[in-house]
């Protein structure tokens, strides 16, 4: 099939961007979306011009490096899948598709399609641990864990770290992401001792960062790519209502 | 031919370790802090050993080629982690484990390193576990276990099909942790292009930014390579798009020896290619050979649908060949056969290069719940790729490249042949000889980066004089200048051939020549077309773009150039190698069933490759292999 193609184009993090036409010809249904933009590449790459920039690692939806905003949505049109599990077969000849970047102030544009998302590390860093040296742990069997709480620990846990759900989001709030890791570890007895200051921290330096405020529209599980739900988020705010009793005694 | 000493403690195996724990010198606790310590890769290996020297209190500088650390390779792996708990009961020890893994190996690895590995599995698991790992728990909420290829105990730990995932998300958030304490500091988005050797001594790296373009030089008392493995030489395979061999490859041309390139591992069930466009192989799991059934047509080039060909036409070629394992044979010898049938003209698809995967008869026999309920995850995952269901029609599967168990020779203390440069995980070659069990790659990294590593590298601090170094020195400028050269060498070619076009026509080499079957004329060919396709990417590659700022278009055909000269040593270690073994299999050398045969008389040893400069043969190190423990025997599944 053939494919119209309006793609962000941006040289630098300072550059001004635009949208840019592209002809995708020869389209295999079953290309993923990924493997489409490097038929588009190497294209341009035959005539010695600038392939567009774009992340992507793993290709099979677990690494979070892919980051691509699809006709408006995060990492495309099907639930619960990353842009690079997405297939040539979701279109059809003719169609037109607008490709862009995350945007949020929190994820400034490296180049083209690539964004810089090193704020979720620093979140990360500020409390999302548990804080135990390598060696001396005691063993794995010493505290028995419920299935029921292994499994909800789980679907938190699954998080990729993809950022989809700050780039949907009217206030571009990164709840959903931090949710995520709270909750993992809120449910585990590893992570009680810090989970007061966990939660105040992470919060905190999500601020920092410029992320927006939660104001519980759903867009961000609605794009999630491994479909975490949004009762994540409010376990931030009981968690950090916890925080606040704990301080306070 | 000089031989190799790898340094092993003496005495009984299973005290070796203890007592050169013992031995070892140490760092004092004050001193620790002083030392700056380089680590390249934030994968199980990378993100471990960093963690861990910055909790000890060393100065560490983290590199990795992603946007955060987080999403190494290593996050795709999903089946799951070894370890010898015997928490089942079920006779597992670390002397089983130990057994198990070198024999898997088809008696190709050090039985020193492997047994090591071996006690360390278990610390492993609790480290993981105190870190808020979510590992999968039974109903009396216990660490529960699966089984996997090459052992008759249920030893596997994992998180459902994301034990990678999570096992790298724990070690990145102790890294994390280190950040937040400022004794890691994190260099993303960086690739390492050279190696920098001070008085034989490896003190730095140089890097490029690839968000800037800009070649850095950073400096240090000892530099750590956790980069993975070269997988990707082969273009389809089921890593990471940007995984690589160049750390591990330019680090070579600086003087670390590389042992048995040419042990690489295929994975039998993989999702087989649709077309050219093809970026990666998706991987499907082995556990699906518990229920599914291999077979072909029976005839050559019958094309008919899968539920047409009626019973009595059909070759369920594994059981009738094995019948006692089965369609359960190990990855090897699946994969061999798979790549048999369809050479035969007997494979099915549209390109004719798959075999059927098929589950009529299990859901027959425990119906669709119970295999929705045991794969339903990967049944999905392989309708999303191939728009096919599988409950209704066959799986199409074919083998891929999958693992790399070749890598830098490195001693019993994981160091290299350049004093200060250590090698973990995937890019070293210690643990597996020639033949990777399932689960063990997860542990390896793991063991290397929280256990191995930083009491070895104490050993090396404390007793080498390490003057203060800057970035300044006439070595640092001269790997820089190099990096810049090469950098615009590709630059300069201004081809009309993309990069993709040179790597798939290597991987097409490689696959066909020095894949699942080689020979001593396949060897011949492939080492007679690398150089020539070599001569023709740098005569005419297209890569375009400038060299200061974010280029993809340059990092990829780097990395390309390195597999060209790569591929070269790997075909010549497959060629010198006249045996077949593990994942080696050389058609020359087989039982008359048709099995793996190992020449333990001419090829009990690693072979270690010194880089003697561009264009030259490189020089065959030996290094021994004394098995004290298990003692070698041919393997068979009939
Ligand atoms: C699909 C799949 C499933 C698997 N499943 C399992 C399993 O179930 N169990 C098991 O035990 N094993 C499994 N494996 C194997 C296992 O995942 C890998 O062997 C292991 O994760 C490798 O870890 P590592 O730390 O050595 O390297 P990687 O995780 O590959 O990390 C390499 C790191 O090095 C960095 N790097 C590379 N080159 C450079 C450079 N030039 N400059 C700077 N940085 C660089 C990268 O950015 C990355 O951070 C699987 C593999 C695949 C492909
Ligand atoms: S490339 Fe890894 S999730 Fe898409």
């Amino acid at each position: 099939m053939r494919l119209k193609l309006r793609i962000w184009r941006q040289a630098g993090p300072t550059a001004p961007g635009r949208l840019e036409d592209y002809a995708a010809d020869d389209i295999s249904p079953d290309m993923s979306f990924l493997e489409m933009l490097d038929v588009v590449n190497e294209g341009l790459v035959r005539q010695g011009k600038d392939a567009i920039a774009f992340d992507s690692d793993c290709r099979e939806g677990i690494c979070g490096m892919c980051s691509l905003v699809v006709n408006g949505v995060p990492h495309g049109p099907d639930r619960g899948t990353t842009v690079c599990q997405l297939h040539m077969r979701r279109y059809k000849d003719g169609d037109t598709i607008t490709i862009e970047p995350w945007r949020a102030r929190a994820f400034p544009v490296v180049k083209d399609l690539i964004v810089d998302r090193s704020a979720f590390d620093r979140i990360i860093a500020a409390g999302g641990y548990v804080s135990v040296n390598a060696g001396g742990a005691p063993d794995g069997n010493a505290i028995p864990i419920s299935k029921a709480i292994y499994e909800q620990a789980m679907d938190s846990a699954a998080c990729i770290g993809c950022g989809a759900c700050v780039a949907a989001c009217k206030n571009a709030s990164a709840h959903l992401f931090m949710g995520a890791k709270i909750s993992q570890l809120a449910r585990l007895p590893q992570g009680q001792v810090e989970r007061a200051s966990r939660v105040a921290a992470m919060v905190h330096q999500a601020d920092a960062e410029g992320f927006g405020s939660c104001s519980n529209e759903g867009e961000c599980e609605a794009v999630c790519p491994k479909e975490i739900p949004i009762s994540n988020i409010a376990r931030i705010t009981r968690e950090l209502v916890k925080a606040v009793w704990r301080g306070g005694e | 031919m000089p031989q190799l000493d790898a340094r092993v403690p003496a005495g009984p195996i299973a005290g070796k370790w203890d007592r050169h724990k013992f031995e070892m010198k140490l760092v004092n606790p004050a001193n620790k802090r002083k030392f700056t310590l380089i680590v390249v890769g934030t994968g199980l290996a990378g993100a471990s050993a960093a963690s861990s020297l910055g909790e000890l209190g060393y100065n560490v500088l983290s590199f990795c080629i992603q946007d955060s650390p987080r999403r190494a390779h290593s996050i795709a792996a999903q089946g799951g982690i070894n370890a010898a708990k015997n928490y089942q009961n079920d006779g597992d020890s670390v002397y089983r484990l130990f057994y198990d893994t070198v024999k898997g190996g088809d008696y190709r690895s050090r039985e020193a390193n492997v047994y090591r590995l071996a006690q360390l599995s278990v610390n492993i698991i609790d480290q993981c576990v105190a870190q808020g790992v979510p590992f999968a728990r039974d109903y009396g909420g216990l660490l529960d276990n699966r089984s996997f290829g090459g052992a008759q105990v249920s030893r596997t730990f994992y998180a459902r099909g994301q034990t990678g995932q999570q096992l790298l998300l724990g070690a990145y958030q102790s890294l994390m942790r280190q950040v937040h304490h400022e004794t890691v500091t994190l260099f993303p988005r960086r690739e390492m292009l050279d190696l920098v050797v001070v008085d034989g001594r490896a003190r730095g790296i140089v890097v490029r930014n690839l968000k800037t373009g800009e070649i850095e030089r950073y400096a240090a008392d000892a530099v750590i390579l956790a980069t993975g493995g070269y997988g990707t030489a082969y273009y389809l395979s089921t890593n990471a798009v940007n995984s690589n061999v160049t750390a591990a490859w330019r680090a070579h041309k600086r003087g670390a020896y590389f042992a048995n390139p040419c042990y690489t591992q295929i994975h039998p069930t993989c999702i087989p290619v649709s077309g050219e466009h093809q970026s990666k192989l998706t991987l499907m799991s082995e556990s699906l050979r518990n229920d599914g059934r291999v077979w072909v047509p029976r005839k050559v080039g019958d094309r008919r649908p899968p539920e047409q060909i009626p019973e009595d036409e059909r070759d369920y070629y594994l059981e009738r060949k094995y019948p006692s394992f089965g369609n359960l044979v190990p990855r090897d010898v699946a994969s061999r056969n798979a790549k048999q049938v369809c050479d035969d003209g007997r494979g099915v698809g549209e390109t004719g290069l798959a075999v059927y995967l098929d589950f009529a008869d299990a859901i027959r026999r425990i119906g669709i719940e119970g295999i929705r309920d045991k794969y339903g995850n990967l049944f999905q995952m392989y309708q999303k790729i191939t728009d096919e269901n599988p409950y209704e029609t066959p799986m199409r599967i074919y083998p891929a490249i999958h693992y790399t168990m070749g890598g830098l020779w490195v001693d019993y203390n994981l160091m290299s042949t350049i004093p200060g440069l250590h090698v973990l995980g995937e890019a070293n070659f210690s643990d597996h000889g020639a033949n990777r069990l399932g689960a063990s790659a997860l542990m390896q990294g793991l063991a290397d980066g929280y256990f191995v590593i930083p009491y070895t590298i104490a050993d090396y601090l404390a007793s080498t004089p390490l003057p203060k170094i800057s970035t300044d020195h006439d070595a640092f400028k001269q790997a820089s200048d190099a990096a810049q050269r090469q950098i615009n060498a590709l630059l300069d070619v201004k081809g009309t051939r993309t990069i993709r076009h040179f790597h798939r026509a290597l991987g097409r080499i490689l696959w066909d020549d020095v894949g699942m079957s080689r020979t001593a004329e396949s060897l011949t060919r492939a080492l007679a077309e690398i150089p020539k396709l070599r001569e023709e990417f740098w005569h005419d590659v297209s890569v375009p773009g400038a060299p200061d700022n974010l280029n993809q278009s340059l990092e990829y055909a780097g990395r390309v150039a390195d597999y060209l000269d790569f591929a070269e040593l790997l075909a010549l270690d497959a060629q010198h190698r006249r045996e077949s073994c593990g994942g080696h299999f050389r058609e020359e050398s087989q039982t008359p069933d048709g099995e793996a045969l190992r020449d333990d008389e001419h090829f009990s040893y690693v072979a270690a490759w010194e880089y003697t400069g561009p264009g030259q043969r490189p020089e065959l190190h030996k290094e021994p292999l004394v098995f004290d423990e298990v003692h070698p025997t041919q393997r068979s599944y009939k």
